[in-house]
């Protein structure tokens, strides 16, 4: 009796397995997107896709350096066809290694230029900005920072919450290198080791702000908007400061799209860029919760954010921004 | 009768009936079958791989940037992270789990079959469960404090189980002797029962200590960093790089030292007995006045150890506010995690066998060899056995790379110890005596393997198979780098809802993962010392 159970289940795994494997009744082509940006709004951008092309996806997640540096392993024979990321960096690893295919015209066209890569074979199709996070009953507004760099000072012991992990809090250092050089960025990490909290996750050092375990944090903004516009359990007793006057926690970072050398199915993975960054692509963002800002040529972000344009970030050539360099530097400060 | 951390039989093997089982005297050498040889050195090949991809790597790598990649600031603060809570966990096991068995063994208390049960269920509750259960309701537990009281609460049951086994077994005779030539009650537990528990408690402590080596999920949600959690970053920010495996390479070479400081300090005392002893339970020591607070004490562990993880599960269950979970991808994570654990138990416990057949049936130093080699997995991390498969497939194995065959032997390598155990004593109940017999009244080779050695042997394959699927379904970390292409389990789900903090949306999984242990789990209460779960 009982091996007739075990024969059972044996016999279910096998046909479970084999249809995860692809072994199962399959339809037309498939495409197989990279993807480091959140799934939740990867899924409802690509189910739109699916609708509008009658493409299926399948969709493999995990951080920017861990897929751009697996891609660069993989080299002309990864498997992806399409890669997403959360932030430029990892996009620029891969596209440094000659990975990425060049982008239809009509792509690059939808897209104002300072979203996409100088050597048009990737494009941006979302962004966000660096915020600072605070607890105001224990941070008054007027003693904030006015440049993320005084976060490095001694008046910030144990008072600022990072993701030193993620690659949010990296794409973020990225700008503080591009902005203000590779020494001043070094004696930052040290002074952020010994001012720092190190959380999992932007939403854990937003959570950790609002409860009062430490009074200030690095993050993105669209974290806190979309607690607020959930239940505020995370974001309540927080408010957020933009940094402006182009200061490098000014940062609006950018979400890549970009298609592979490699792939089998180069015009489908095009196709998939193209609607990403097309208006219905961008709207389809915009009407997600994620609220990210859209960066199409006239799209418009949701009403609650702040406007992009109000934002004053500083320049930075975003195809310019050093991931590598950045770890081994977050190595060197002890902070990884 | 064997322990729980050491699969080596302590007694003499009943398989002595057969010649071939005889070991190899001086100038005889033991025939070993060529086929099963040739299977059992590819296991054991198999289990080697990630050991061997460590050393050839930082071989390969070259001293100075070893030395580069090692010697830095961060190694530092991880050595000391891991050093001082695997300490600290390891004693706090060792006093809560002995005290806990002698009072369910030893003492009057009352309840003792329930409190039995209870002590052994936190193993059910996977660690990262137990700190998504605490972190969810209070960031007190953060930190190393924290990460203490956790641990500890998810591992003191590794200590418990194989020290209550152990005052059960044994001979009552000898403590009465020592109270009859004038030792007081705790003289006695201190000077002969305690000694007799050395080997339990030194392989309960090890099993706990490789653990903790091993531990990611758990300490990664209570934001305490080691070797492991720091790995897993590493790996994040890099991939399968340089500096993520040099670090794996450290983290080997703790394992490693933990196993010789085990061996060294179990000694050379033997501790096994000629006959029975005296065939009768030991008495029990009255609690009197003690029996409040010692049950209150036990009362308590539980109620930590057990009630407040499940109940934070339930209310995030009932109340989460991101509870909108899809049901859908609910169920296919739960077929997905079953049938990997279904076809991972089959495998690794197939694997199992020639490794155990030898061992038991050809007895020589090439068997031992073999056997050794397979329990080199269970002083490995999840995390160093998945690097080692990812760097292995990309650069040399591409048709397995990112599928469920490398899955699968990653699964393989982690918890063959598992399966050896299980399979080696099952064997050992099938002497080949027997065998003979059958032939002399007239069964065939296949016949005699049908009606006689697989009724035999089959519960212990089944019992080694339950532990891999229990193993596998709650296993983390080498899913997490391992899984193919949309593959989700149960552990993966739960993890990336965790990860942002959507507690709510994580119950479901962590539930289902419980609901799925907790049977096996009830099995190592019925049959103490049976196996080693993680």
């Amino acid at each position: 009796m009982r091996w007739r159970v075990l024969g059972a289940a044996v016999g279910t795994a096998v046909v479970v397995l084999a249809s995860a494997c692809g072994l199962g009744p399959g339809s037309g082509t498939e495409l197989t997107v990279y993807s480091a940006q959140h799934e939740d709004l990867v899924r409802v951008m690509l189910d739109g896709f699916a609708r509008e092309t009658g493409i299926d996806v399948k969709l493999r997640s995990g951080g920017d350096f861990e897929l751009g540096n697996q891609l660069v392993q993989e080299g002309s024979a990864s498997p992806a066809d399409v890669f997403l990321t959360e932030n430029s960096p990892a996009m620029t690893l891969v596209s440094g290694q000659g990975l990425l295919a060049p982008l239809d015209a009509g792509t690059l066209a939808q897209v104002p230029p300072q979203y996409a890569s100088s050597g048009k074979d990737w494009v941006g199709f979302a962004a966000r900005s660096t915020v600072l996070a605070y607890n105001p009953s224990l941070q008054p507004e007027r003693e904030l920072p006015t440049s993320i760099m005084d976060l490095a000072g001694p008046r910030w012991e144990d008072a600022v919450g990072i993701a030193a992990a993620g690659a949010d809090f990296q794409a973020i250092v990225s700008a503080v290198v591009a902005v203000r050089g590779e020494a001043a960025a070094q004696a930052w990490l040290r002074g952020l080791k010994a001012n720092a909290k190190i959380y999992r996750s932007n939403v854990a050092v937003m959570a950790a702000v609002n409860s009062g375990e430490v009074r200030t944090g690095l993050m993105y903004h669209y974290y806190w908007y979309k607690d607020r516009a959930e239940s505020g359990g995370n974001s309540a007793d927080t408010e957020l400061k933009f940094f402006g006057n182009s200061d490098a926690g000014a940062f609006v970072s950018v979400s890549g799209a970009g298609v592979l050398k490699s792939s089998r199915h180069a015009a489908d993975a095009q196709k998939l860029v193209r609607y990403l960054t097309s208006r219905s692509g961008q709207e389809a963002l915009v009407d997600s919760d994620a609220l990210e800002y859209p960066v199409g040529t006239g799209i418009a972000a949701n009403s609650t954010l702040k406007p992009l344009s109000e934002l004053d970030p500083p320049t930075v050539d975003i195809g310019r921004l050093n991931g590598p360099r950045v770890v081994e530097l977050m190595q060197q400060a002890g902070l990884l | 009768m064997a322990l729980i951390s050491d699969p080596r039989p302590v007694a003499v093997d009943p398989d002595d009936g057969g010649a071939a089982a005889y070991p190899a005297g001086p100038g005889a050498r033991p025939s070993y079958p060529p086929l099963l040889l040739l299977a059992a050195v590819a296991v054991a090949l198999l289990a080697l791989v990630p050991l061997g991809f460590v050393v050839g790597y930082t071989i390969s790598t070259g001293w100075a940037e070893t030395v580069r990649l090692v010697v830095r600031p961060r190694t530092a603060d991880l050595l000391w992270n891991t050093a001082r809570l695997t300490a600290g966990c390891v004693l706090l096991c060792a006093v809560v789990g002995t005290a806990a068995a002698w009072l369910v063994e030893r003492s009057s208390l009352p309840g003792r079959r329930v409190w039995n049960v209870l002590l052994v269920a936190p193993l059910a509750v996977p660690a990262f469960v137990n700190g998504y259960g605490w972190v969810s309701i209070t960031s007190a537990v953060t930190g190393y404090a924290g990460a203490l009281l956790i641990v500890t609460l998810s591992y003191f049951p590794l200590v418990h189980l194989p020290v209550a086994a152990a005052l059960r077994g044994l001979d009552p005779g000898l403590e009465e002797t020592a109270c009859a030539l004038g030792l007081s009650r705790w003289g006695a537990f201190r000077r002969v029962v305690l000694p007799q528990l050395r080997p339990a408690l030194l392989g309960g402590s090890l099993l706990v200590a490789l653990h903790l080596l091993a531990e990611f999920g758990a300490l990664q949600l209570l934001r305490y960093a080691t070797f492991t959690t720091a790995i897993y970053d590493q790996y994040q920010s890099s991939f399968a790089s340089a500096a993520a495996t040099m670090l794996a390479g450290v983290l080997v070479l703790c394992c490693l030292l933990l196993l010789l400081a085990e061996i060294r300090l179990r000694g050379r005392a033997r501790y096994a007995r000629l006959g029975g002893g005296a065939p009768r339970p030991a008495g029990r020591t009255r609690l009197g006045r003690l029996t409040v607070p010692a049950l209150a004490g036990l009362g308590a562990l539980v109620a930590l150890a057990l009630a407040v993880p499940l109940g934070s599960l339930v209310r995030w269950l009932v109340t989460g506010t991101s509870t909108a979970f899809d049901g859908r991808v609910l169920a296919e994570a739960a077929v997905t995690s079953l049938g990997l654990g279904a076809v991972a138990a089959g495998v690794t416990t197939l694997l199992a066998v020639p490794v155990a057949w030898l061992a038991v049936r050809h007895r020589g130093r090439l068997s031992t060899l073999l056997e050794r080699s397979t329990y080199v997995g269970s002083a490995l991390p999840g995390i160093v056995v998945a690097l080692a498969l990812v760097t292995i497939a990309i650069r040399g194995a591409r048709p397995l790379y990112q599928t469920t065959p490398l899955l699968v032997a990653g699964y393989a390598i982690l918890f063959l110890p598992r399966a050896m155990v299980t399979v080696r004593s099952a064997l050992a109940q099938a002497p080949p005596v027997l065998d003979s017999v059958a032939h002399s009244l007239g069964a065939g080779t296949l016949s005699t393997l049908r009606r006689v050695t697989l009724p035999l042997v089959a519960p212990g394959l089944g019992a080694g198979a339950a532990l891999v699927f229990l193993a596998v379904v709650t296993e983390l970390t080498a899913t997490l780098l391992l899984s193919p292409i949309g593959t989700r389990t149960l552990a993966t789900e739960f993890w990336q809802q965790s990860s942002s903090l959507a507690y709510g949306a994580a119950a479901p999984y962590a539930a289902l993962m419980v609901l799925i242990s907790a049977p096996a789990t009830w099995l190592l209460t019925r049959e103490p010392g049976r196996g080693t779960p993680r």
